[in-house]
């Protein structure tokens, strides 16, 4: 079993959900990110997930455009993401997972890409530009030790999310929306048709909802139809405008823990 | 649709080669594999071929003619120029050919909502036509920059009843439109279709606008057997994301044709103002396709440049990108002075204004010419009108 599962599973076995938080690295200050990751871990998130930014963000709404703009301003790559990484494992034993699009990490050497994450402590990948139908192309045996999670959406037919689950490790990341991160739910009533539907049908993995999720109703509302939620977009809004201490960001997260449980 | 002898790509997968596939989010794949189904189920469908044929015929104003460019041969003392006239067609550009094509799949899928990118603003204003021709909602996105460089083009698809919705995301042109159009897609799927206008993109849209287009290479085929009674020597296609170049080279694959494709070299390519993908491009994974792509050390997209916006874009249709790997085409670039040049050039002789992006084509004919024998043929792909660029050209030239 992968870490990021067994991880999930513990947590769920004393009735707990997993609370993921989303960071682009190196944002909003590339000196002090390590430090803000930490503080998020210490405040309940569970997992983390580090976005490493690209240029051209397809799935991204303008809240993680924005956020993935200002990394590569402030000269982040996926060097100086693994280190972030490799810094934020010295203060924890939580899963730490990388997100981010295909070409950075296919012109940085798909098998260098692996090692260095490996080195760096982190456990898992989210790569949404890689469905199932490249993924054999894309993941080669140089990631056999990290976490390759696959992404659900309510336009994935039910043979499909059985494939999915098949190919998909650590967890299956389902996403509530047909729309970018940081879109609203248009209707409650059919995402949670959809939830409940793909949670049945998910046999062999834990299953984590994001997209569309930012307080604590969201989390009240998905948290019964799913092992744990994924939170990006709120968070990176709260730190646009936060205090040097991150104080409204952290008290977010904790106010989405607390409602989890 | 006219296929080649011995090339058969893309294959199952949507791949050419090691280019193509479908590098999406997974909510597209679904509708991804709809528009894959019912373009298979309908591309030899006898109803669908006649009314496709109709359309091109009786709306488009296709065959276009096949010019010979006398004044033109007479200049460079060489071969014999031919023009493709795509300039001809109704709306000034070949992309029509590829809209009329997808509106009529949108139209069986059920689709009531058309969304389209442009960066020179002619698949726009091809969108917005069929658009109003198929009474369906259109929806276009265009960069801030390109807006602004083709205000004409802007106007026409308002008057046309499409919405023009700028985007001031990154370089603020093609690639940006492009990415846009891909995340309102995303959020929209049920009742939208995105018509790309060139053959880029995943699966199955390379194959898809190809095919559409390549009544384009079907038609000069035929044309020039008639004339001369054999296949070109030459043909020279500008490629930005390559639909008119695919169009006119793919029933001339395999038959000892020599296809040129001219892209942009902007300032030169020796400074980074320039969008030679193919020349100075390597492989990577954007915008749902892998191909030659224009991007730093880090994987990042570059910033591209070119006077001409259809041909503003980084990436290339995977397709070009197999083409060259093969040796089944070659690939030059042309600087924005020298595409001007080709402009006035082919103005003051054939007395035709040709779109900034099809005179990079014509540009090409100043490194190409002195290598012809006199009885070797050229075709040049005029793939569209120069009204829309008048402002950047009179600029350019400055009378």
């Amino acid at each position: 079993m992968s870490f990021i599962a067994d991880f999930i599973s513990k947590k769920n076995e004393t009735k707990e959900k997993i609370l993921s938080i989303f960071l682009t690295a190196g944002f909003p200050d590339k000196t002090r990110f390590a430090e803000l990751a930490v503080k998020v871990l210490d405040a309940g998130a569970d997992m983390l997930e580090i976005g490493f930014p690209f240029s051209d963000p397809l799935a991204d709404g303008p809240t993680i455009q924005h956020s993935s703009q200002i990394a590569l301003e402030n000269g982040v790559n996926l060097k100086k993401t693994f280190a972030y990484a490799a810094e934020i494992r010295k203060h924890t034993q939580k899963p730490l997972i990388m997100m981010g699009y295909a070409n950075p990490v296919l012109s940085y050497g798909v098998k260098k890409f692996a090692d260095d994450a490996k080195a760096a402590g982190v456990n898992g990948l989210i790569i949404p530009d890689i469905p199932i139908e490249e993924y054999d192309n894309f993941f080669d045996e140089s990631f056999d030790g990290l976490d390759t999670i696959l992404l659900i959406t309510p336009t994935t037919t039910d043979a499909r999310i059985k494939l999915i689950d098949e190919k998909s490790s650590g967890f299956v990341y389902c996403v509530s929306i047909s729309g970018t991160t940081g879109s609203s739910n248009k209707s409650i009533s059919s995402t949670l048709d959809f939830l409940k539907n793909t949670y049945s049908t998910v046999r062999n993995n834990k299953m984590l909802v994001g997209f569309g999720i930012s307080n604590e109703n969201d989390v009240k509302t998905f948290a019964p139809h799913c092992d744990g939620v994924i939170v990006g977009s709120a968070v990176i809004k709260s730190l646009m405008n936060d205090d040097p201490n991150y104080s409204n960001t952290i008290d977010l997260i904790k106010k989405l823990k607390s409602s989890l449980i | 649709m006219n296929e080649s002898v011995n090339y058969k790509f893309p294959d199952a997968d949507g791949r050419f080669g090691k280019f193509g596939g479908k590098y999406v989010p997974e909510t597209l794949i679904t509708p991804l594999k709809e528009l894959e189904e019912i373009y298979f189920s309908l591309k030899n469908d006898p109803g669908f071929i006649q009314e496709l044929n109709q359309l091109n015929s009786e709306y488009t104003g296709r065959p276009t003619p096949l010019t010979f460019a006398d004044s033109l041969t007479k200049h460079y003392g060489k071969g014999k120029i031919y023009l493709k006239r795509e300039d001809l067609c109704h709306t000034g550009a070949h992309k029509i050919n590829n809209a009329l094509g997808q509106i009529l799949l949108a139209k069986k899928l059920g689709k009531t909502r058309i969304i389209a990118e442009t960066g020179a603003g002619q698949h726009g204003v091809a969108t917005a036509t069929v658009c109003a021709k198929f009474g369906m909602k259109c929806f276009v996105y265009m960069g801030e920059v390109d807006i602004e460089r083709q205000s004409l083009n802007v106007f026409r698809m308002k008057l046309l009843g499409a919405e023009v919705i700028p985007v001031s995301s990154g370089s603020k042109t093609l690639k940006d439109a492009t990415n846009e159009a891909i995340r309102d897609w995303v959020a929209n799927v049920n009742d939208t279709h995105y018509i790309i206008g060139s053959v880029v993109g995943p699966h199955p849209y390379p194959m898809m606008v190809r095919d559409f287009q390549s009544v384009i290479g079907t038609e000069a085929k035929y044309q020039i057997h008639n004339i001369e009674g054999r296949d070109p020597d030459y043909i020279v296609a500008c490629v930005g994301g390559g639909s008119n170049a695919i169009g006119i080279f793919y029933p001339f694959i395999n038959r000892n044709v020599k296809l040129i494709g001219v892209e942009a070299a902007g300032y030169g390519i020796d400074t980074d103002k320039h969008c030679a993908t193919l020349t100075l491009g390597r492989e990577g994974i954007f915008q749902g396709m892998k191909t030659y792509l224009l991007q730093n050390d880090e994987g990042q997209v570059s910033e591209v440049h070119s006077i001409s916006a259809g041909l503003d874009y980084p990436g290339v249709g995977p397709e070009h990108s197999f083409l060259k790997d093969e040796i089944i085409a070659d690939y030059y670039s042309v600087t924005d002075d020298e595409a001007i040049k080709a402009t006035e050039l082919l103005s003051h002789k054939e007395g035709i204004i040709p779109a900034l992006e099809s005179a990079h084509a014509i540009a090409y004919l100043e490194y190409l010419m002195p290598k012809t024998t006199k009885d070797e043929i050229i075709i040049v792909n005029v793939s569209g009108r120069g009204d829309k660029d008048l402002n950047t050209i009179k600029n350019s030239l400055g009378y």
